[in-house]
Order: C-alpha cells, then sequence, then structure tokens
C-alpha cells in the first residue's frame, strides 16, 4: 500500500485539503501535493498503460523524468493531454484520466500485446508494414493510429491565454538547486544582471532530503537565508515554475513559465516563454538517477530509490510498507534510512558491490537493515502490484537464492548529470568511468559569435555529486561568467557544504550481470515505449550500431520523456553487446526542448483575432459593412465582390463587371504598393530595375513597366509615373510592394551603394481608388475642381490638384478597358473621399466591384496579371511583352538572362487567348494534351491554362493560356484535360476579347 | 481637414496600463547626410528639440525627432504643419541629395502608459527594455508581434509606439492583450 505518513513532509500543509479525481474517483489531496504525491497517498499506484504493449505503469520518480505518470487533464475548453503527474501541481477541482488503455485502466484489451511480444520484436514496425504499399494506407495505418498514442487531442479551443516576454540578461542561471543559488550568489554580488529559473515550485533542488549541511547549517536554513540575500539583490530575477527549456546560438535560451498550472482560472494567462538573450548561461541542472535492468523492473511499486526517499520527505507519502532497496552505490542507503527512521520495513538492501562499507551503509547497519552485497534481483513478483523480489547472485544468470516479500522496490542504478541544456548548443562530453557517467567537458564548452564560451554547467549537473564540491563549483560558476560580462564587484564567501562520505559505484547495466533471455526480455530500458534489454541487443546484431541508429530501429528514447532515465541504460546495454567502450558508441543528441512546452506558449498571443495581422485600408470598415466576401492577397484582405441580398457569389461578380462596363465601377485600390525613387541618379537606377525605359518619361506621364530578376523571369509590373525632374512614384502590385522595395534597397545598398538614390514606400501614406466606366468622367467633374477632360488628362497622364474637397492626384490609366481613373488621397480622407464618390455616383449608376470582377475585365482585355500569368518560371517573351524591353539600353536586370539558349528557344510555351468551342469555362491550371507520352509514362502537353473566367460581358468562358507556339497556331483547336470528364475542345485565339481597338478607354 | 481620420479615430482601452490611439500627427521621412549642419538644424528648428543621437528621439508633445539608421530621420510636427515643412526642408537642403517625404498617414500612434509598461512592450518586442538598457529617450525600430513597430520611451511610465496605419487595429489589440496579461515582476522599477 502506498499511503499518507503521520508525519508531515516539507511541501505540504495537511490542514488544507485539496479535492481532485481521477478516472472518475473523487479523491482527496493536500495543499502542496503534485498529482502524483495525491495519487499515492490515495493508493493510487497504477497510473497508466505502457505504450506498445500496454503493461500496467505505476510512478517510477518524482520530477520531470517521470516517463510513466501521463495523464489527460481538465475538460473541454482546459483539456491538455500527456500531464506528467509529478510536474503537475494539485489544485482544487483537478479532474485527471489515465491514458492508453481501452477499455479500463484495471482491464485493458491491449494488454494481449504482452503476450505477443516475441512477434513484436525490435523493429516490428519496419519488418511487419512494408508490403504490400496499398495495405499501409488502407490497413496498417489506421490500425497504428488506433492503438498508438498516449493522450488525446483536444477536442475544444483552449480557453486560456499565453504570452511571450523578451528580456537581456548578463547572466542566466539555470536551476535553482544548491549549485544554482550558490552561483546566482556570486553573479548577483558581483553586480551582473542575474535571472535564476526554477522548474519546480521549490528552490534548493533534492539538497534538504539528502541531508546536505552547508555553512554548518542544514541545507534547508542555508537555502532559506540565500534566497532572502537574493531577493534584495535589485539586479537579480528569481522565477520558480519556470524550465530552462532550450539553449540557443547567441545566447538565446528559452524559459517556460507555467504561470497557473497550479491554481488555473478559466481564461487567464496559463504559460508565459522568456525569450532571453544571455550573455551567460550557468546550467545547474542537477542529475537524474537511473534505474536498474532486471527483470519485470516497471511493475508498479518499483521507483527509484530519491523518488522513495522525496515522497517521503517532501509529501510525507510512503509507497509500500516495505521496501526492498537494490543498488550499485551508497547514495541509495538514504533510501533505506528515510524509511526507517520514518518507521517504515525495508527487509534488504541488494547491494550488487561485493563489498559495501562506507559511512551510510555502515549506518543502515547499525539501524538494524539486512544488506547483501554481491547479490542482485532476479525477477519482481507480482501483477499490477509489486508483491516480492527474487533474489539471485549478479554475478550469476539469475538462479533465484531467496524470495523476499514487499510492496515497494526502491532502486538505484547511479545518476546521470543532466546535460541537456549544456549540449543544446554544442557543450561535449566526457565518460567519468569512476562515476559511471557522461559529464561536461568544460574545454568544449558551447562557443558564442566571438568563439568563446557562453555555457558553463555547474553543480551536481558537471559531475560535482556532493554537497562540498557542487556548491563551490556553483559559486565559482556565477562569479567567472559575471567576469565574463564585466562584472567583477567582490562577492562574499563561498559557501561550504558537507554530507556523508561515499565508496565508489559499480556500474551495473544489468541484473544479474549473465541474465537469460528470459529475463533480458522482461528487463526495461525505456518504460514509456516498451524497449527491454532484449531489443537493443537485437538492434545490434541486426547491424544497427550506431546509437542513432539503434534509438530509431527500437524507438529507446523517443517517447515524450525523450529517454531521461533509459539513455544511458541503453547506450551501456548496445556497447555491451558491440564489445566496445561506452564513450566510443556515444550518446543520441540532446535536443530543446528539456521536456515538452506548449504549443500555445510557442505562439504566445498569436491566437483567435491576433493569429495573424490583418492589414486594412482606409476602407475596409466600409466593405465590411456592404457585404464584402474577402480573399487574402498577402496580408491584406481585398473585397473578391460585394454580396448584395440573397444573390451568389458569382452573381455579384457578374452584375459588378456589367455595372462597371455600362455605368460606373468603384474599386478600392489602396493596397497597391506605390514606392518613391528620388534622387540625381533615380533614372539611371529605374533603367536598370525595369526592362523598359523610365528615364526618358516626361514628367507629368505614365509609363507600364516590367520588372525582371536577374535571371531573366517577371517578377512584378506597375505604372510608373514621373513626379519631377529627380522623382518617380512607382506602383507594385498588391503583395510586391514590400518585396520590390526591399529588392530596391538590396541593389542599392550592396550593388550601387554610390548611387544617389533614395526610395520610400508610401504604400499606406495613399488611399487610392480606380473609378472605372463610360460615366466616370462625369462622376469625378460633378465633384468640382479639377479638369479630367480628354484634352487636359489625356490616357497616361496624372495630375494634381483638388477634387471636391480632397487633395487628389489623379492618373488616368486603366486595367479594365473602360475610361478609367485611379485618384490617390491622404490616406486620412480615404474613408470620407470613398462615402463622397458613392454619393455622387448615385446618379450615375455607381457599384463597388472586387478583385474578381477587376481580374475578368482586364482577362477580357487580355491584360496579364503577375501571379496568374506569371509562376516565376515566365520571361516577358512568353508572354508577348517584346515591345517592354528596351532596345536601347545598355542593361538592365534580366537583359542578359534573355540570351540564354533556353530563353530564346523559339520552343517556349506562349500566351495566346482561348475559347471553348461549346463556351464553357475552362477548368483553371488545364493541360493542353499533346500527342504520346513521356519517359515517365506520362501523356505529353502542349500548354496549360493560367487564366480562366465565364465573360459577363461575352456570356461565355474566356481563358488565357501559354501554348507551344501559341501566337503561330491561331484558329486551331487543341484538348484540354479536365478532371474527371472527357477533355475539352478550345480554339486558339487573340488574348484580346474585348474593344480589341481600344474605343472604350480612349474617350 | 474636416475629412481626415487617424487610423482608429482615438481609440482608447482603459486598465492599469492604458492604450490610445493618438490621433494624426504629421510625419517626414527624411533621408540624407545626417551629418549635414543644415540638415540638423532645419530639423530642430521645426521640432524645437535637439537633433537625437544613434538609438534616440527627442520629443516635445506632437513634435519630435527620432534617430532612423545612420542616413534616416523621422521628423515629427503637427498634421497641418507637414506642407510648410516640407517646403522649409526643401529649401534648406537645395541642391543637396535627399528625400523628404510625407508619411504622416502611413502610419499610426499609439500610447501605452502605465506602472508596468515596460513589460507591456517586452512581451511583443524582443528589445531590452530594463531600465539601465532603456530610459526614456531612448528609440527602438523592432516589431510588435509580427508588425514592424517604433517606439520611444516618453518617460518612465510612457511608451509611444508608431506602427503602419493598416495594421493599427492589430497592434492595439495586441498591445491590449499584453496590458492584460498583467506585470511579470522582472524589470526592478516595475
Amino acid at each position: 500500500m502506498s499511503t499518507r505518513l503521520a508525519r508531515t513532509g516539507r511541501f505540504i500543509n495537511k490542514s488544507k485539503p485539496v479535492a481532485f479525481s481521477f478516472n472518475g474517483r473523487n479523491l482527496k489531496g493536500v495543499a502542496g501535493d503534485t498529482l502524483a504525491s495525491a495519487l499515492l497517498a490515495n493508493d493510487q499506484m497504477l497510473v497508466g498503460r505502457s505504450f506498445k504493449y500496454h503493461r500496467p505503469r505505476g510512478v517510477i520518480a518524482s520530477g520531470a523524468e517521470e516517463p510513466n505518470g501521463l495523464v489527460n487533464l481538465g475538460k473541454g475548453e482546459s483539456f491538455e493531454p500527456n500531464a506528467r503527474v509529478t510536474t503537475t501541481e494539485l489544485f482544487e477541482g483537478l479532474t485527471a484520466t489515465s491514458q492508453n488503455h481501452f477499455p479500463s485502466l484495471e482491464f485493458d484489451v491491449g494488454a494481449i500485446n504482452t503476450h505477443l511480444s516475441r512477434f513484436l520484436p525490435a523493429g516490428f514496425y519496419y519488418k511487419m508494414f512494408m508490403f504490400p504499399a496499398p495495405f499501409w494506407k488502407h490497413v496498417y495505418e489506421p490500425f497504428i493510429r488506433k492503438s498508438a498514442g498516449l493522450g488525446k487531442a483536444p477536442k475544444q479551443r483552449d480557453e486560456n491565454t499565453y504570452e511571450h516576454f523578451n528580456i537581456e540578461a548578463d547572466v542566466l542561471v539555470i536551476g535553482g538547486g544548491i549549485a544554482g543559488l550558490a552561483a546566482a550568489l556570486a553573479a548577483g554580488q558581483s553586480g551582473a544582471r542575474t535571472v535564476v529559473m526554477e522548474q519546480t515550485a521549490h528552490w534548493g533542488g533534492r539538497a534538504p532530503v539528502d541531508g546536505a549541511v552547508i555553512d554548518g547549517k542544514p541545507a534547508e536554513d542555508w537555502i532559506a537565508e540565500t534566497l532572502a540575500a537574493l531577493s534584495e539583490m535589485p539586479n537579480v530575477t528569481l522565477r520558480t515554475r519556470c524550465m530552462g527549456a532550450g539553449v540557443y546560438d547567441h545566447g538565446f535560451v528559452l524559459g517556460y513559465e507555467r504561470v497557473s498550472d497550479h491554481a488555473p482560472q478559466p481564461g487567464g494567462l496559463k504559460h508565459r516563454l522568456w525569450r532571453v538573450r544571455a550573455k551567460q548561461v550557468v546550467t545547474a541542472t542537477g542529475a537524474i538517477e537511473r534505474p536498474l535492468s532486471f527483470a519485470t523492473n516497471d511493475l508498479p511499486g518499483v521507483v527509484l530509490a530519491s523518488a522513495v526517499r522525496d515522497y517521503v520527505v517532501n509529501f510525507g507519502v510512503s509507497l509500500g510498507d516495505r521496501t526492498v532497496v537494490v543498488t550499485n552505490n551508497d547514495d541509495a542507503y538514504r533510501t533505506a534510512i528515510t524509511l526507517k527512521e520514518a518507521g517504515l520495513e525495508v527487509p534488504a538492501i541488494i547491494d550488487a558491490r561485493t563489498e559495501a562499507n562506507g559511512e551510510l551503509p555502515q549506518k543502515a547497519r547499525a539501524l538494524g537493515i539486512r544488506v547483501e552485497t554481491g547479490k542482485g534481483i532476479a525477477s519482481v513478483k507480482g501483477g499490477k502490484r509489486v508483491t516480492g523480489v527474487a533474489i539471485c547472485a549478479q554475478a550469476g544468470e539469475g538462479a533465484v537464492l531467496e524470495e523476499i516479500s514487499c510492496d515497494c522496490v526502491a532502486m538505484s542504478g547511479g545518476w546521470s548529470p543532466i546535460v541537456h541544456l549544456w549540449s543544446h548548443c554544442g557543450g561535449k562530453l566526457n565518460w567519468d568511468a569512476d562515476q559511471a557517467m557522461f559529464r561536461p567537458d568544460l574545454d568544449r564548452a558551447p562557443t558564442g559569435a566571438d568563439g568563446l564560451p557562453f555555457v558553463t554547467a555547474a553543480g551536481v549537473a558537471n559531475g560535482h555529486l556532493f554537497t562540498a564540491e557542487g556548491i563551490a563549483d556553483g559559486f565559482a560558476a556565477g562569479r567567472a561568467a559575471a567576469k565574463v560580462t564585466g562584472h567583477s564587484q567582490k562577492a562574499g564567501q563561498a559557501p561550504m557544504g558537507e554530507d556523508a562520505a561515499e565508496d565508489p559505484l559499480e556500474p551495473v547495466w544489468l541484473m544479474p550481470q549473465g541474465a537469460s533471455y528470459k529475463l533480458r526480455s522482461k528487463a526495461w530500458l525505456d518504460f514509456q515505449n516498451d524497449v527491454k534489454v532484449s531489443d537493443v541487443q537485437l538492434a545490434a546484431q541486426e547491424g544497427f550500431e550506431s546509437v542513432e541508429h539503434a534509438k530509431r530501429y527500437t524507438t529507446l528514447g523517443m517517447a515524450t520523456d525523450q529517454g531521461k532515465i533509459s539513455n544511458i541504460n541503453g547506450l551501456a546495454i548496445l556497447a555491451d553487446q558491440l564489445g566496445a567502450e561506452i564513450p566510443a558508441v556515444g550518446t543520441t543528441t540532446f535536443r530543446p526542448p528539456y521536456t515538452p512546452i506548449s504549443m500555445a506558449s510557442i505562439a504566445g498571443p498569436a491566437q483567435r483575432d491576433l493569429f495573424q495581422p490583418v492589414r486594412k485600408t482606409p476602407m475596409s470598415g466600409w466593405h465590411t459593412a456592404n457585404g464584402a466576401f474577402y480573399e487574402p492577397v498577402g496580408q491584406w484582405r481585398r473585397p473578391y465582390a460585394y454580396l448584395r441580398g440573397s444573390e451568389t457569389v458569382h452573381e455579384a461578380v457578374n452584375r459588378e463587371v456589367v455595372n462597371a462596363r455600362t455605368n460606373t465601377g468603384l474599386l478600392d485600390a489602396s493596397t497597391l504598393g506605390k514606392l518613391i525613387v528620388s534622387g540625381p541618379d533615380a533614372g539611371k537606377f529605374l533603367d536598370m530595375m525595369y526592362t523598359n525605359m523610365m528615364s526618358t518619361l516626361p514628367v507629368g506621364k505614365c509609363r507600364y513597366g516590367l520588372m525582371c530578376t536577374e535571371n531573366g523571369f517577371l517578377s512584378d509590373d506597375g505604372v510608373v509615373a514621373r513626379i519631377d525632374d529627380n522623382t518617380w512614384l512607382c506602383h507594385t502590385t498588391t503583395g510586391g510592394a514590400e518585396r520590390i522595395h526591399a529588392w530596391m534597397e538590396d541593389w542599392l545598398q550592396c550593388e550601387w551603394w554610390d548611387w544617389q538614390v533614395y526610395v520610400a514606400n508610401v504604400t499606406e501614406q495613399l488611399a487610392q481608388v480606380a473609378v472605372v466606366g463610360p460615366n466616370a468622367r462625369k462622376l469625378l467633374e460633378s465633384l468640382g475642381g479639377m479638369d479630367l477632360s480628354k484634352e487636359a488628362l489625356p490616357f497616361m497622364q496624372w495630375a494634381d490638384g483638388t477634387l471636391g474637397s480632397f487633395d487628389a492626384r489623379v492618373y488616368r490609366i486603366s486595367f479594365s478597358g473602360e475610361l478609367s481613373y485611379e485618384i490617390a488621397v491622404p490616406a486620412s480622407q480615404g474613408r470620407a473621399f470613398w462615402d463622397k464618390l458613392l454619393e455622387a455616383g448615385e446618379a450615375f449608376g455607381i457599384m463597388p466591384y472586387g478583385t474578381e470582377a477587376l481580374h475578368i475585365m482586364r482577362a477580357e482585355k487580355g491584360l496579364i496579371m503577375i501571379g496568374d500569368e506569371t509562376d516565376g518560371t515566365i520571361i516577358p517573351q512568353d508572354l508577348n511583352l517584346q515591345w517592354a524591353l528596351s532596345k536601347k539600353k545598355e542593361d538592365y536586370l534580366g537583359k542578359r538572362a534573355h540570351l540564354r539558349s533556353h530563353m530564346a528557344d523559339p520552343n517556349r510555351w506562349k500566351l495566346v487567348g482561348l475559347e471553348t468551342l461549346d463556351g464553357s469555362v475552362l477548368p483553371d491550371g488545364a493541360y493542353a494534351i499533346a500527342d504520346g507520352v513521356n519517359a515517365n509514362g506520362q501523356g505529353n502537353t502542349q500548354g496549360r491554362v493560367t487564366s480562366t473566367y465565364f465573360s459577363p460581358t461575352l456570356k461565355k468562358g474566356i481563358a488565357m493560356g501559354l501554348v507551344h507556339k501559341g501566337p503561330d497556331r491561331m484558329g486551331e483547336v487543341i484538348s484540354f484535360t479536365n478532371i474527371g470528364g472527357e477533355p475539352i475542345k478550345a480554339r486558339i485565339v487573340d488574348p484580346v476579347f474585348y474593344d480589341k481597338d481600344g474605343e472604350k478607354q480612349n474617350v | 481637414m474636416f475629412n481626415a481620420v487617424s487610423a482608429l479615430d482615438h481609440r482608447t482601452f482603459a486598465g492599469d496600463v492604458t492604450i490610445r490611439e493618438d490621433g494624426l500627427r504629421g510625419m517626414i521621412s527624411l533621408r540624407g547626410d545626417m551629418s549635414l549642419a543644415k540638415l540638423k538644424s532645419v530639423c530642430t528648428s521645426l521640432t524645437g528639440v535637439a537633433f537625437p543621437a544613434q538609438g534616440q528621439a527627442n520629443s516635445d508633445g506632437a513634435q519630435g525627432l527620432a534617430w532612423m539608421s545612420p542616413d534616416e530621420v523621422l521628423v515629427m510636427v503637427a498634421h497641418d504643419a507637414v506642407d510648410d515643412a516640407l517646403a522649409k526642408i526643401a529649401k534648406a537642403l537645395k541642391g543637396q541629395h535627399h528625400l523628404a517625404v510625407n508619411v504622416s498617414d502611413a502610419r499610426a500612434v499609439l500610447i501605452v502608459e502605465g506602472p508596468y509598461v515596460r513589460d507591456v512592450i517586452a512581451k511583443l518586442a524582443p528589445v531590452d527594455l530594463h531600465p539601465d538598457a532603456f530610459g526614456p529617450g531612448s528609440f527602438r525600430r523592432s516589431r510588435l508581434g509580427q508588425v514592424a513597430a517604433a517606439f520611444w520611451m516618453r518617460d518612465d511610465q510612457s511608451v509611444a509606439v508608431i506602427c503602419f496605419r493598416s495594421v493599427a487595429d492589430y497592434a492595439f489589440d495586441l498591445l491590449k492583450a499584453a496590458a492584460q496579461g498583467g506585470p511579470v515582476g522582472h524589470f526592478p522599477d516595475s
């Protein structure tokens, strides 16, 4: 039985009961509990089922390394899968359900897999599910998806909020144990801006549990005094419930603060992601105890020795009345002593070493505890719970010498420093054979931009397992880190630590050392992913000799705990099987985050309405209030059409096109890019940027221009207006404004830095409205203030003036084929101007139109659209735009590329119009079918559709496309693909479908 | 002008940290040789504030100067004084290669004020807002969340933010969310 002890724990307050539920059972814990300690206090040892074999699993650890205790937490909007019970603080009303079982935790059908384990060896999925290929999609994948997966995906939107926090620090200390606190003390006293992050709710780490003495005082007293001192320092920030999640290049560190997981508020702030730029990082992250690999070491009740005493000391919880301790080191004797002193039974300490005569073993013996040296556990007895252990000689093959009944096994295979954060950014490790652990090699530290180390490991995380060395190492690391950042005020004395002297451990990677296959195939390494000693050995036999390959083949360390307690044991087995030394096999790569962090914390505020910025023009409010059906164009939302009454989008688009061609249409063109290019060399510069000549454009006039990349591909287009001698205004596409601005700056800053040109992006300074249609001039003239007659403002010219009461620049340009003006006013006047046009336009049948009507009208005129007719592989010649390629200019971007043989190839597909024989609309992107098949057995093609619409003006389908030698094949009928139907026949025609002579716009 | 409206038309969020859109402000983007005495003097005479050092903004009410880059300064004047200011700049820098352009309406100005204003900005911008590094007059061109923004500290509890007009809604709501998240308790004076 696991139960609450009479004496209280360090972290709990028994006078404050906390109600919670597990799998629907109402239980009671107390304030200060973790979910793990509360479950154990209620004798709920079984917390989940393993991933592959659905074996019953209990809590094995007391901290972040826990592989088994993962639960679904909360319901509905607060639901969260894979919550680790050891790091989940209990709160009133907490609801948890266990994972990965069907139909119930106690009786799980999937547990049959454990009896099939002979047929589910390492690499089973790779071997089994290879062939036949169609089985994967229809049989294997659905099966695996159903049987796999620990937590469930949330079904409802998360109700909580999340945020980021950006700071800089001189010294960031990760880990608030005694080494971390000592480092913070030294750094703080030195005057450095210091931040300390501790992942749990408590400072001091495990020193108080392990009975460390510092400066002659119990560790707990020193911790309290140190915290008080640090709190007084304005240059020190202390943060609990904040995990150092990852260390990245340039001293960037992510801290994951669980702001309210311990006291949730509906809709409240849940997690905060600290984005720290630290000059120096001290990783004082402690160590993780390793399990021992003996048969059925995965039964609920087999627990890490350190965790057993954590539960007693910190939470007042015992895991069993009779605990057998099994160890290869002195430290685990602390557990036996703690239990004995708490009044619990310790039938035996099974020590794999042949001798155990250190201070702690002697103390254990003095307390009357039986110590068996040279022994090991052959197997653990029990089903869903430990009932006893079979003892054998460690040196043998597992012949049972004796069975001891017990309800808990406390195991310790030694300690592994937590080197994750040290390693994230390239810190290297050495194998310390004496202590059987990988520890940081401070001579091969992660280095920053200056080539100098920016991470220091300290304390236990640096391989100093004992208090004296650990705390001194922490203090020294803090002082050194502060000094590197230029802070070397006199710090106080380094704290002095002491604890019991320990004899060396003896590495034990398998128990007993000659264990039979039967025992090895029940000796778990990875408890969450069900990887056993026999699986790693099989992987090695099958040739997966690299630790990275063996990991992926067996899935060792690939579960959500990332192998915190299994990796070292696994690679030791691999090394043994390969007959190699452990350091020669090496470790797998440590990658951030240290433990999983919430996706929402990464998103931060980018959720709901703030998911993405939506750019709005000054007229957006009117659009939304008047039926706009939006489409995204970059980060803008542009009205695709304005829906009236019950009409469909298609009907709205047709109405808008017909009205613009017969009365007056109004388009919000504010999103078009507007770049001012100015300076003595601006003309020369624009002649390089555009394929046609811009330097000769007279002041007051407009010219349509094309821009190519240096590889000759069409990149952007737009109308350029000459403003004055030194100044041009270049219109770009909506999506091109920022890109072309950056493109111009790139050339000016990196290539032609000596040219005198400045560029300014004034896209948002101006609201721009296109007034389009036969009544356009009448409407604008009704506003008064400017002469917009054909004579005063001919096609492709502009004029400044006051239109009505508005400061306006009027361009006489047309993208629709109609009489058309584009009027730019200051953005602050944009909405008023729009409203004024609507009011004055009532007499002229005015109707706003959206981007689809714009697209149709330009297609009826055979005008190309960047992004439709172009896709990054199209050159102007493909679109019959040779007229826009200046022959007079010595150079422009793309000119030389156009001379390449492939670019000059007469066989390139070229732009034509397409008309179906039956008047239907061609499918977008359809291919023109050619005879024969290619080398891959696919049908040959001779062209494709780039734009296709129903023309409400012509009342039939019209399209543009690129066709092999298209312009030479006018009148020819070719077939286009039609998915799910017969090919469609279309005739090659002139792309200008409407008003070929331009009479409509030239009035 | 009666037709002119700022992006958010003085929208306000009232909380422990308040956010208000500050209405129309005249802004001129001036690029040129920042070492020119003529350039500096026209800037200071237009605004009444000293020419700013790198990373600094000097402001007095709606008037001010902000250091944008080694060849750019932002000149802030009253919204209806821009044309006049442009004319004065053109006169002062006649014959000198420069670009002065009215960007008043391309922008929105948001004022963020309150005891934990540093926290609010630090939640959104990758900038060191520690009082040792960012005090009154400090100015940065950076980002807020996913959009470009510039901001400077007016006093210890007040920050002025400039963003593009099209994303003023987003910036306002983002600042509001950051303010509603409450203080973090990291910076010494907050």
